[in-house]
């Protein structure tokens, strides 16, 4: 695999790659999108004073949450096909199956983020006379983003890396059906393990950066966590220094955050 | 102003407040005072509807409250001081002063700013127009919050236990500026406080909740000295040392 002959034929053969790369950020953007749509309405539903919307949110939810994002796409793909309409293109068909499969995530993290919002900031806005639309847009949503950013990068991670998925769509042409075709082909196949060692390449590179920015955005906010939990004044020595008193507070609080919600731990097999 | 009409409230099977008939009249300063589970801070929050009565009715001005109407009433008609603030944590004291009135009142940023600075001034906090609540104690912090009720300029003032949650020494900080706006004819104020003393000092009248009925009502002088209920007398005994 490490051939410099496998290496010039990927380089000569890019645009196979190219063209993969480009459907499966396609196929990123608009699924992100739909997902977002989904998760914004899905989250109000879910934290709504309304029984019925909280319950058209939890069973979509858990159907979506439970059953695999592999058949959804096949359903999507074939089953509609099959049931007489002209059915989608794989390319269209993943991006609705991946947007109403991270729908349901993003859903949860929405709900979260709005439910670590103290209830008290909404009976503020209440009592001024917002409305309840109002009081989530000027309010309560733009304390939310900060929470939910890290498990939301997290989350579109997850989804560029299933695109993958797409693969037992025939015909599809993201950048893993294209790197499996290329690998599986007549004429490629002897390169077969480059081609997936420099499929993976592009993927990392995608999604470590990802990755790594919503770790630190994570620990950012852990820290301001903890800076609300400096004791108070009466209550700490009088003769130590500030920099002793940063060291004592980093010691003794914990500043756990409730930012790995479960929708972090679904893709690694239910840690929680 | 305001004015409850057989007001119940349960919450799950248990009942809260049993039939509260209850007027408030224009620039009245009433004092709701009783042991903590009474129902005193649900009686409040019925008046601005951040609790739904399960019967009865409650008519803020001349409109009955309702589920639908309840963002019009409070914005044109009350404002309330809560026992944790509820300052808003991603805005700056003055955006959280400006906020209300923009939205909902349609005030120009301008007018809206003067406003915010006149009441700024008045719980003297002005020079922390630009930073943001958390960093202020929580002395400040409720004076902010009462500045914040004070720029959506309406009649009505729901206090519920604003000095509960202050350390002892910031207790008097907020009580000054309440007293201040109680010397006020405008003002029609509802608050619930255990601080006896506030309440001799600025009630038109006080009520004592126990058990979600109103036991004991009356003037200040007759309130603290000839207390007819027995289960007020113990309370104020308590209470007042």
């Amino acid at each position: 695999m490490f051939k410099a002959e496998s290496w010039a034929a990927l380089f000569r053969d890019y645009r196979i790659f190219l063209n993969g790369l480009i459907a499966t950020v396609q196929m990123t953007l608009v699924g992100f999108s739909i997902a977002l749509i989904l998760g914004i309405i899905l989250g109000l539903f879910s934290t709504s004073g309304k029984k019925p919307l909280r319950i058209i949110s939890r069973i979509y939810v858990e159907f979506i949450q439970n059953t695999p994002l592999m058949l959804q796409a096949l359903f999507l793909f074939y089953a509609v096909t099959f049931a007489g309409f002209r059915g989608f293109k794989p390319l269209v068909a993943g991006m609705l199956a991946l947007g109403i499969y991270h729908g349901a995530y993003f859903s949860e993290v929405f709900r979260a983020g709005i439910e670590a919002v103290p209830k008290g900031q909404s009976e503020a806005a209440y009592s001024q006379g917002f409305t309840y639309v109002q009081s989530m847009w000027y309010i309560i949503l733009p304390q939310t983003i900060k929470i939910i950013l890290p498990p939301m990068v997290n989350q579109v991670v997850n989804l560029i890396k299933n695109t993958s998925c797409m693969l037992l769509v025939g015909g599809a042409v993201d950048l893993i059906s294209a790197t499996n075709a290329y690998a599986v082909g007549l004429s490629t196949a002897r390169y077969a393990a480059a081609a997936y060692v420099f499929s993976g390449i592009i993927f990392f590179a995608i999604c470590f950066p990802l990755s790594r920015i919503a770790a630190r955005w994570e620990q950012r906010l852990k820290a301001r966590d903890q800076q609300g939990n400096i004791p108070k004044k009466k209550n700490a020595p009088d003769n130590v220094s500030d920099a002793e008193l940063d060291r004592m507070i980093g010691e003794n609080s914990d500043g756990e955050l409730a930012s790995g919600t479960r929708e972090n731990s679904s893709e690694g097999g239910g840690l929680e | 102003m305001i004015r409850l009409i057989d007001v119940h409230k349960s919450f799950g099977n248990q009942e809260v407040l049993k039939g509260i008939n209850l007027h408030v009249k224009e620039g009245e300063k009433l004092v709701i005072i009783g042991p903590s589970g009474s129902g005193k801070s649900t009686l409040i929050r019925l008046m601005n509807y951040l609790e739904e009565p399960t019967s009865g009715q409650v008519y803020v001005h001349t409109h009955l409250m309702s589920h639908n109407r309840r963002a019009f009433i409070n914005k044109i008609h009350s404002a309330m001081v809560f026992q944790q603030f509820n300052l808003y944590p991603h805005l700056t004291v003055m955006d959280n002063l400006t906020l209300g009135p923009r939205k909902l009142k349609k005030v120009p940023k301008r007018e809206a700013e003067e406003i915010a600075m006149h009441y700024l001034k008045r719980v003297k906090l002005e020079h922390k127009a630009n930073v943001y609540p958390t960093t202020l104690s929580g002395g400040q912090q409720q004076r902010i919050a009462i500045a914040r009720a004070l720029t959506m300029q309406n009649r009505v003032l729901l206090f519920d236990e604003p000095t509960s949650a202050l350390d002892p020494e910031m207790v008097q900080e907020v009580l000054d500026v309440m007293i201040g706006l109680s010397k006020e004819k405008n003002f029609t104020m509802v608050v619930v406080t255990h601080e006896m003393g506030f309440a001799r000092e600025v009630a038109d009248r006080v009520i004592f909740l126990d058990g979600g009925v109103i036991l004991e009502e009356g003037t200040p002088e007759h309130f603290f000295k000839n207390p007819q209920n027995e289960r007020c007398k113990a309370f104020l005994g308590k209470i007042i040392r």
